[in-house]
């Protein structure tokens, strides 16, 4: 029952911020907009249309044309599904992985736990982006070796997390008296050790997807990841930049999609973490 | 302070070791034989054999691995390109000093903008410039730095022809790569400032400060920064991370041949010794750098340098 208090009581301190509810607004529009893209636009995602090439903004085309007379508008919209899809599938999978290492490293400690933080160490002592860069080399570009690339170099972030939230939880009587009326492990783990450290985690993993769509815009627009003509907004800047100089719009749009959603993402992310620490709020 | 110096340092060790293995191990598994790219399709089977004998190709992966440790570590030598056959050791050397300048001044940009900025902000809490401020920050974590950097170069060099758009040369050269890779840097340690600043600015002991006469300025950067600043050099750390990988990115928008774009370059051509040159050569960098900011932390946190001069085991706090 008291669990189900406080997490109602969260979730209401998140619904009277403001900020975060404008946030996740117009990241459900975003992602609305990326499913429904076909019935938003009347034009095809990849139709050539060389008649009408580099044609700046206007009320035909919202945000211009391509090189290849592809709109923009709609290589946007059909875009978001592959970089929402990108950002939130790598942080599913890191979060699974990070928790399962960072509840073995926090709640059990000892030898694991040095083996693991001591592993984490050697990951963490390669930058996020360049440790990305390595993997993808290895995996090949494409968008499900992206997705596979970005999570696996977001592991050790969530898995510390997890197990510095873990670890304060670990001292509370509540797991002392579970532990004394022999509560099996797996059982005091799912009911009473992940309920009450994953808060930290939750706003990491919004903060997480946020910067995994970045990161993957980054990496396509080096080349690797998602390819063109694949319209990833990455991959779309990629395609655009030989254009710089005569066509700027085309640089414009996708990196003004990519910011607005890792700006809602990044309000909500900051909502939820004074929502579930309202201590810090005031 | 020294001995916990020495430590991070003798720390070092082992973790770079581990980055050369983990690399390593990545790279072996990379589709495509080395003895194709270097000689082409059109090489006899015969002619291929023989140069995988020549780089050692043909032995088993922990060979291949320990001799590869050996000729890095104890020659300094991260090996030949498979396409130049230049000396990477040579070339990343060569390329180093651009790669440093960008990220030194983004970091020096980082720290002397945000923290300031930061501090302003939490200081006039709600204030008009306090709420710009914060706006602009929010904005400025959300923009990916290489687009950033693009609209730098529409703005100040193609409409605007103040900056040079691209390429190396004086110093006006490096203006629009460090702030496009400094702003995020930038962004997030002013927010980060501004909270810690105004958790510490309500405690008991700022209020004594105020209520014993001390000016403002004194009350601000005597009592209240030097408190504040442990979670701000936490997250200043984790942004100098994103300066270093972003440093790929950054160079590849402005042409600058540095070792982001070395790496890069070798990635698409499928250079991998050099791939794993250059991403053990940052690595260690960014240890080197990563260990200044433990040493810096360990000054600002008395609780660290406590532990040191009664001699306790080290023990690394959870919450890192």
């Amino acid at each position: 029952m008291k669990k189900e208090s406080a997490n109602a009581a969260v979730i209401k301190r998140l619904r009277k911020n403001k900020t975060a509810m404008f946030g996740l607004f117009i990241f459900t529009l975003l992602a609305l907009s990326a499913i429904f893209a076909p019935l938003l636009s009347p034009y095809g995602y990849a139709t050539l249309d060389m008649k009408h090439a580099f044609q700046g903004p206007s009320a035909a085309h919202w945000f211009g044309t391509d090189d290849l007379g592809r709109d923009i508008f709609t290589r946007i919209l059909y875009g978001g599904r592959y970089s929402l899809t990108i950002g939130i599938i790598s942080v599913s999978f890191a979060l699974v992985v990070g928790v399962v290492i960072g509840t073995i490293a926090g709640y059990f400690g000892g030898r694991a736990d040095n083996l693991i933080m001591r592993f984490l160490d050697i990951f963490q002592s390669i930058p996020g982006l360049i440790l990305t860069i390595a993997i993808s080399a290895a995996l090949g570009s494409g968008f499900d070796k992206t997705i596979l690339a970005l999570s696996i170099s977001r592991i050790p972030s969530f898995a510390r997390v997890l197990r510095a939230s873990i670890m304060r939880v670990r001292e509370q009587e509540y797991l002392e008296a579970a532990e004394s009326i022999r509560c099996g492990k797996f059982r005091i783990i799912m009911k009473y050790v992940l309920p009450n450290s994953l808060a930290p985690l939750i706003v990491e993993a919004t903060m997480g997807v946020a910067n995994t769509v970045l990161t993957a815009a980054s990496l396509s627009y080096i080349g690797l990841g998602v390819q063109p003509p694949t319209p990833e907004w990455g991959a779309m800047l990629s395609g655009a930049k030989g254009y710089i100089r005569d066509y700027s719009y085309m640089l414009t749009f996708p990196g003004l999609f990519i910011a607005i959603t890792v700006l809602c993402l990044n309000m909500l992310g900051d909502g939820l973490r004074d929502a579930l620490d309202p201590r810090l709020k005031n | 302070m020294t001995k916990y110096i020495l430590k991070r340092l003798l720390w070092m060790v082992p973790v770079i070791l581990g980055v050369t293995v983990v690399i390593f191990f990545i790279m072996h598994f990379v589709p495509g034989d080395p003895a194709v790219i270097i000689l082409g399709t059109e090489a006899s089977q015969a002619e291929l054999q023989a140069k995988r004998e020549q780089l050692g190709l043909a032995q088993p992966f922990v060979i291949q691995l320990g001799n590869y440790m050996k000729q890095v570590f104890l020659h300094f030598d991260f090996g030949n390109s498979y396409i130049t056959n230049n000396s990477i050791t040579k070339e990343l050397l060569g390329r180093l000093p651009r790669t440093a300048l960008v990220g030194f001044i983004s970091i020096v940009l980082m720290l002397l903008v945000g923290i300031p900025l930061g501090i302003t902000a939490a200081v006039h809490q709600n204030g008009l410039g306090d709420r710009i401020c914060m706006v602009i920050a929010l904005i400025g974590v959300s923009v990916p730095s290489f687009w950033l950097g693009l609209l730098l170069v529409i703005t100040f060099s193609l409409r605007l022809g103040w900056l040079p758009a691209s390429g190396i040369g004086g110093l006006q050269y490096y203006v629009l790569p460090c702030i496009a890779s400094a702003f995020g840097g930038i962004a997030g340690l002013a927010r980060q400032s501004r909270s810690s600043m105004l958790e510490v600015i309500r405690s008991d002991y700022v209020v004594t400060a105020r209520a014993k006469g001390l000016s403002e300025r004194k009350v601000i950067y005597g009592h209240a920064l030097p408190n504040a600043l442990i979670p701000i050099i936490t997250v200043a750390g984790s942004h100098l991370a994103h300066i270093f990988g972003g440093s790929v990115v950054i160079e590849n928008v402005f042409s600058i041949p540095g070792i982001g774009s070395y790496m890069v370059q070798a990635v698409n051509n499928r250079d991998y010794t050099v791939v794993t040159g250059s991403v053990i050569f940052l690595a260690v960098v960014f240890s080197l750098v990563m260990l200044l900011v433990d040493v810096v932390y360990a000054f600002v946190d008395p609780r660290i340098k406590a532990q040191y001069t009664s001699g306790s085991r080290k023990k690394k706090g959870a919450g890192t």
